[in-house]
């Protein structure tokens, strides 16, 4: 097991602190998840993996200040996160268009709301470079029901762009869509963020999207009660492309050890505890070690230097 | 069949209805002829009924002779019981307008406050389930008493009936904003005067709509009424003046004529609504 050294990530861009969701039922109060620490650094594509019910699309608005976590903190840039920000732009899993606005004016709501004392050209001229970047030149006075939904979530792809926000949160953006339409707009998604650093956490259950898209991969085990199981460090490198990748030696590796937490491990992880839920383990697949990791293993040793 | 488009189709069975509801109408109302001889000073108090077999009830080609008086002629005013049919349908639109438009002004930022806030909601509930079954027409002897004033009355009576589907739809459609656009509002920052104008109401419009097209068919069935009621003018006098002269031919014409009115109300809201619907 490599121990995974995060020196090129100076300080985090988001920290989670032991945040966590609990729901008051009849039967007293449940843990959706709890006792979550995640950091999300400067550039980097993070992606978080689990099934249904672990609370993935809470964990998201909590980071987007769209909802509140019942424990900890957030903190971004040295303060509290305690409501939406422009710093943290959302790119719905609906795409959520406003369907009466076309698709320039759609963009142009989200940049009217970043700049308010643009002129209406510079607006206008601002949106047209982000319709360009996404590829929808041609669609700008299309309304969203004329759109298909690859169109549409390329516009809200724009939109979150277009108020150039520190991070980019993304809730399952491509999970309605097609394959192919699938495929493409990871593509596009993967050559836009690299060409503008911009700094992603995603939310998915696709597999091959997360080894395709991200840096670090954290896993969630199944709530209710879910922790982080461990963060696995894509062992690919960042100059990979949906056609290539599963030529690389550590694809399978990496896929494999994804795959069999989410069919076994993340089940069997179900309501434990990490002696230090500070510190998830941090895993790195290799090649020369295919087999599944112990369920928890000792925290010392698998320890991730920086966070 | 195949040959012509469905709407022309249409039209074709339509204009069969009328022609047939027409022969029946001019049969139904043909002379029977004379009835049973009997004293003059009698037939002068049976009529033209009794004595000729001639039916009380006016034949289509009288109606649209008549008809066509009105139209050639309909505003000119002869005095207080004799107005043309223009004039008295100007009188009832200018009363529903004006109590509509009452209406307008205090439903939809109402209905905005009560859509926004559950709180409002809770408080003002009680009094809408209360006051919305009430009868308009039951409000007229208070709306008398106290503005003392027929024509103002009749106004208020409109305002009250037309308030309310306003009011409901404008709540429902602003509470029943889809959440994913108010939380793109949210992460964008957006203030609250941008959200109400820019997100809120476009999106509640279509609801509002609908309420402001139903309010204004109540506000029409209930001008003919009230002004039954308070009398002098609109055509809602002006049927009650036709049935105490006996004229059933004006009768039938005013009866037309409120249905062309309130139809041509509804379509052109229906239009207005039409600009404002988005498809999803």
């Amino acid at each position: 097991m490599n121990l995974v050294m995060s020196s090129d990530h100076p300080r985090p861009l988001v920290r989670a602190e032991s945040i966590a969701k609990i729901y008051q039922g009849k039967d007293g109060a449940t843990a959706v998840f709890e006792d979550l620490w995640f950091s999300i650094h400067e550039g980097e594509f993070v992606c978080l993996i689990g099934h249904s019910g672990c609370g993935k699309t809470t964990i998201l608005n909590i980071l987007a200040g769209l909802d509140r976590s019942d424990a900890g903190a957030v903190l971004a840039g040295g303060s509290e996160i305690d409501g939406p920000s422009l710093d943290r732009a959302v790119i719905f899993q609906s795409h959520a268009l406003l369907p009466w606005l076309t698709v320039l004016g759609n963009i142009a709501f989200a940049v009217r709301s970043r700049w308010p004392g643009w002129r209406r050209d510079k607006i206008i001229e601002h949106c047209r470079t982000f319709i360009d970047l996404v590829g929808l030149k041609g669609a700008e006075d299309k309304k969203p029901a004329q759109l298909s939904g690859g169109m549409r979530q390329r516009v809200g792809i724009a939109r979150a762009l277009a108020i150039e926000p520190k991070m980019l949160l993304m809730d399952e953006p491509f999970s309605a869509l097609d394959a192919l339409t699938r495929g493409m707009l990871q593509e596009e998604l993967l050559r836009i963020c690299r060409k503008t650093r911009q700094t992603v956490f995603i939310i998915t259950h696709d597999i091959d999207e997360a080894i395709l898209l991200a840096d670090r991969i954290i896993l969630m085990s199944n709530g209710p009660g879910a922790v982080i199981a461990e963060i696995v460090e894509n062992p690919l490198p960042r100059e990979r492309t949906r056609h290539d990748m599963h030529h690389h030696p550590l694809y399978y590796a990496t896929r494999n050890h994804l795959l069999d937490f989410l069919v076994n491990r993340s089940r069997d992880l179900a309501g434990s505890r990490h002696a230090d839920p500070r510190h998830p383990p941090a895993i790195r697949p290799a090649a020369d070690r295919p087999a599944p990791v112990p369920a928890l293993p000792p925290a010392s040793s698998t320890r991730a230097v920086a966070l | 069949m195949s040959s012509l488009a469905l709407g022309a189709w249409a039209v074709i069975v339509s204009l069969a209805i009328l022609a047939a509801f027409l022969a029946f109408w001019h049969l139904g109302t043909q002379s029977m002829g004379p009835g049973a001889a009997m004293d003059s000073e009698y037939a002068k108090l049976m009529g033209a009924t009794a004595t000729t077999g001639q039916s009380a009830m006016p034949g289509p080609g009288q109606v649209g002779h008549k008809l066509w008086e009105h139209l050639t002629n309909p505003f000119y005013d002869n005095g207080p019981n004799d107005k043309g049919i223009g004039i008295q349908l100007a009188y009832s639109l200018a009363r529903v307008l004006a109590g509509y438009a009452i209406a307008v002004t205090l439903a939809l930022p109402l209905g905005f406050a009560i859509g926004m806030s559950p709180l409002v909601y809770q408080a003002l509930d009680p009094f809408i389930q209360v006051l919305r079954p009430i009868s308009p027409l039951a409000w007229m002897p208070l709306a008398l008493y106290t503005i003392k004033d027929s024509g103002l009355s009749a106004i208020f009576v409109i305002f009250i009936c037309s308030v309310w589907p306003m009011l409901l739809n404008t709540a429902f459609g602003v509470a029943t904003v889809r959440r994913e656009w108010l939380n793109v509002a949210r992460t964008l920052e957006v203030g609250r005067f941008r959200l109400a104008f820019a997100v809120i109401l476009p999106a509640a419009a279509p609801t509002i709509m609908t309420g402001m097209r139903i309010s204004i068919s109540i506000a029409w069935l209930v001008i003919v009424a009230a002004e039954m009621l308070v009398g002098g003018t609109g055509i809602g006098y002006f049927v009650w003046n036709e049935w105490n002269n006996i004229s059933i031919t004006n009768l039938i014409i005013a009866i037309l004529a409120i249905g062309v009115v309130g139809m041509i109300l509804d379509q052109t809201l229906g239009r207005v609504a039409r600009l404002v619907t988005y498809p999803e």
